[in-house]
């Protein structure tokens, strides 16, 4: 019987799999680079840094609202077509001013996000059929709001959004880093952050501590479309132009697997910040290496899929549980 | 409606047994849950099976019906070895099992579930449904239910479902059907229809083995009966020969001549009641579990809920904590009115909720220590939604040393601590909120017997500080030493109140046996 072998103390096998955890995220980040200095010309160079941190800046901010979302038990599929929207409502009002027309697309992720809330919170809808409803649906509104079609963006302040730099860090770097840091602090130091993680690990428990279980589930996916919008500002202003039909597609898959391979559970009841951060980092650098080695992009997917498999192999603390 | 009187219903073959289990032994990872448990049952017999939690009534129902297999013993269906392989080939024998969550498909028409699976065919194999529309609507009449057979089964109420599910049963060849607290959700009336069906079964000779906790009810319908505790057939025999105050005291395990043995537990009994009633509950009214409930606890004292297994204990805790949908009732905390079906309201008012099912509506397993004792005071602990880490930390030492919690250190994962150290951590939670109400549901339960002791030196000491608490315990003596007083329940509603000399386990069983609802 297995009932010995259960008492027994965590053998070494188990302390290098919490190992691999809690850091192995960070240790495959730190070996890709190695690698790719060995390997990669011009992988140092300070071009190629900021070209990867750009790119990697919109998946950070999403997987963030990601995180917060998956602590509580759910998930939100909803983040690209949230990206759509904020990139087609952007032009529409862009003639009143950046600041209002960015206002109005943050608005829009505000709007998807309390819509996903409420359903999730006071409907009780399990949250992948609620967020469904508007991964569906919030595409096809951004599409129909820009008439169908990609549009060149002109406005020099919004563009400058996407090509400044503080003290020579791209703004979309420096807009993700400050956003990971307030997200983190939410996490660790506010009522909220606690309720969240609590709620994602013991909602029945939650309830009966008088926990205000409905109102932080709402801010919850409120938050995560604010974010997304937020990334599908900046994703906009890098590219000059708002394509509703192709923009953050399939982010939400990119996203989830951030949070994931980070460690953050899909069970809920934990939420690792800066390890998603690394998750988003990592999948980044993997594409990066591949592609700049002419490997074709399916074969970059098909290494993300083994990173998946891996990091939920290490989050089950092995074949054995 | 017709009821037979239990003299004239004795089994009409008294033949030998259909059904049998012989000396069953099931251990589960090294804990023993039936020990040499031996249970027959004659065709058109229906046998009570009785047991408080935990006795091994839904093991020993498993391993008839194949669900589990025995690690010694056998089942005998008219005297061959059954050895069924799962529920499925119980029933295909003829051995139907209707549990309370009812296994029909809520979603297909109510025609479709009564004949799953045997529904009449036309040519080319298709369903021929105005045969088994009218099939259907003939055999549910005979129970008494009638309605249009072509609506979903979920468009029926709870009991009408039921009904359904038992026609199902018994419909397919059954020679034994088990019924697992088969009234738990239905109207008297209900009830009524019910039994008429069971003394049908009866009189085609079918055996039924009939499980609940309402004594009523068993002495209403069931012939013989067989009382589980701790795995073990305590007693074995004609229900007619067993008075109530016995059934009970075999059930909880009490001896009525013992009864009135020296205390072991930990309580002190009498604390200093100020007479200025902190809770009151009045009239909690909750459909097929709570009817009229109303109860009264001051500051300092100690208030017992007694009552069996399923009398609404729980969900007394549970409605004064806002934690079940209540159609009537109102609760005051220190005079004011609390918001009802809020568990936020009733925290802030001070009622704190130590829940039985301290896994599942608990700890949080994924956080530490610290954070499970923080989790219900956090707004107190944080200014503008910013938590103090300081004042967390200072509370969190408070109570982990006056609880004295063994754990390696605040940061410790609460899932790595014993069932013991969870108990006092859920304790130390709601103490940071500085509660004027603690409802205890079954606090020692699971626990080891250290821990046991010092949780109930603790709610003492907890009673001496002021506080009002309800304590709910299936441990008689715990509860009739533990409390001040003892409001008893029975079937959801208040049976009697025990204090001073009435206040034994005698008293309280005797309460539980005759206590009229």
């Amino acid at each position: 019987m297995s009932e010995a072998a259960v008492a027994l103390p965590r053998p070494a096998g188990a302390r290098v799999l919490t190992w691999l955890q809690n850091y192995g995220v960070y240790a495959a980040i730190g070996v890709l680079i190695v690698v790719n200095i060995g390997i990669t010309p011009h992988f140092l160079s300070m071009e190629n840094l900021r070209t990867q941190l750009v790119q990697v800046a919109p998946i950070v901010i999403v997987s963030l609202g990601m995180a917060l979302v998956i602590g509580t038990e759910g998930v939100d599929l909803s983040v690209g077509s949230v990206m759509a929207l904020a990139t087609a409502l952007l032009p529409l009002y862009l003639g009143y001013g950046v600041g209002p027309a960015i206002l109005v697309a943050l608005l829009g992720g505000v709007a998807v996000g309390l819509v996903n809330g409420s359903l999730v919170a006071f409907v009780r809808v399990q949250p992948i059929v609620a967020t469904l409803a508007l991964f569906v649906g919030g595409r096809g509104l951004a599409l129909v709001l820009a008439g169908g079609q990609l549009k060149d963006v002109h406005n020099a302040a919004l563009l400058d959004l996407g090509s400044s730099s503080v003290v020579g860090v791209p703004l979309p770097v420096v807009v993700a880093g400050a956003l990971t840091l307030l997200v983190a602090g939410v996490v660790r130091r506010t009522t909220f952050g606690r309720q969240l993680v609590a709620i994602g690990g013991n909602r029945t428990a939650s309830v009966l501590s008088g926990l205000p279980v409905r109102r932080v589930l709402l801010l919850v996916y409120v938050l995560s479309g604010l974010l997304a919008a937020v990334a599908g500002v900046l994703a906009t202003a890098r590219l000059q132009a708002s394509d509703p039909s192709s923009l953050g597609l399939l982010m939400e898959l990119s996203a989830i697997t951030a949070v994931v391979v980070g460690g953050t559970p899909l069970t809920g009841g934990r939420v690792r910040v800066l390890g998603t951060v690394a998750g988003a980092l990592l999948i980044q650098l993997v594409r990066a290496t591949l592609i700049k080695h002419d490997l074709p992009d399916s074969v970059a997917q098909m290494v993300q899929a083994v990173i998946i498999l891996a990091a939920v192999y290490a989050a089950r603390g092995g074949a054995g549980r | 409606m017709t009821v037979t009187k239990p003299e004239d219903r004795r089994p009409p073959h008294d033949d030998a047994p259909v059904l049998e289990a012989r000396d069953i032994v099931k251990r589960f990872t090294g804990v023993l849950a039936l020990d040499h448990v031996s249970l027959s049952l004659r065709p058109g017999e229906v046998h009570a099976l009785v047991g408080e939690n935990g006795a091994g009534k839904s093991t020993l129902i498993k391993v008839i019906t194949g669900v589990h297999r025995p690690d010694e013993g056998s089942v005998l269906l008219a005297g061959r070895p059954a050895g069924f392989a799962g529920p499925l080939d119980a029933q295909r024998a003829g051995v139907q099992a209707v549990h309370q969550e009812i296994g029909l498909v809520p979603d297909l028409s109510i025609a479709r579930n009564l004949l799953l699976g045997r529904e009449p065919r036309r040519a080319l194999g298709l369903i021929d449904s105005r045969r088994m529309h009218e099939t259907a609507a003939r055999t549910l009449t005979s129970y008494g239910v009638r309605v249009d057979v072509r609506l979903p089964l979920r468009s029926l109420g709870v009991g009408a479902q039921q009904m359904v599910a038992l026609a199902r049963a018994v419909s397919v060849d059954a020679r034994v059907v088990i019924m697992d607290e088969p009234t738990s959700s239905l109207e008297p009336r209900e009830v009524d229809t019910l039994f008429g069906v069971i003394d049908r079964l009866r009189d085609q000779g079918i055996a039924v083995l009939y499980v609940s906790h309402r004594l009523d009810e068993l002495y209403r319908i069931c012939d013989g009966v067989t009382v589980l505790r701790d795995g073990r057939v305590v007693h074995q025999g004609a229900l007619a020969d067993l008075d109530r105050l016995r059934l009970v005291s075999l059930m909880l395990g009490r001896d009525v001549a013992k009864v009135r043995a020296e205390g072991v537990t930990r309580f002190s009994g009498a604390h200093e009641v100020s007479g200025e009633p902190v809770l009151e509950a009045h009239g909690l009214s909750s459909r097929y579990l709570l009817d009229d409930v109303s109860l009264t606890v001051r500051s300092g004292e100690v208030v017992g809920l007694g009552g069996l297994l399923g009398a609404g204990r729980t969900e007394t805790a549970k409605a004064i904590a806002g934690a079940l949908p209540l159609d009537a009732g109102r609760v005051t905390v220190a005079g004011l009115s609390v918001r009802r079906g809020s568990a936020g309201a009733a925290v802030r008012a001070g009622i704190a909720l130590l829940p039985e099912d301290r896994k599942a509506e608990g700890i949080v397993p994924t956080l530490s220590v610290r954070d499970n004792i923080a989790l219900a005071a956090l707004p107190r602990l944080a200014r503008a939604g910013v938590v103090s880490d300081a004042r967390i930390d200072r509370i969190v030492d408070t109570f982990m040393k006056r609880l004295r919690i063994k754990a390696t250190g605040p940061h410790q994962p609460v899932a790595e601590l014993s069932g013991g150290n969870q108990q006092k951590v859920l304790l130390a939670r709601w103490l940071a909120t500085e509660p004027k109400v603690l409802l205890l549901d079954e606090p020692t339960r699971g626990i080891d017997v250290g821990a046991k002791a010092e949780v109930q030196a603790l709610v003492d000491e907890l009673a001496e500080t002021g506080l009002g608490v309800l304590l709910i315990s299936s441990d008689l003596e715990e509860l009739v030493e533990g409390s001040d007083r003892v409001v008893v329940l029975k079937d959801g509603a208040v049976v009697g109140e025990l204090t001073g000399d009435e206040l034994t386990e005698e008293g309280v069983m005797t309460t539980i046996a005759q206590g009229v609802s």
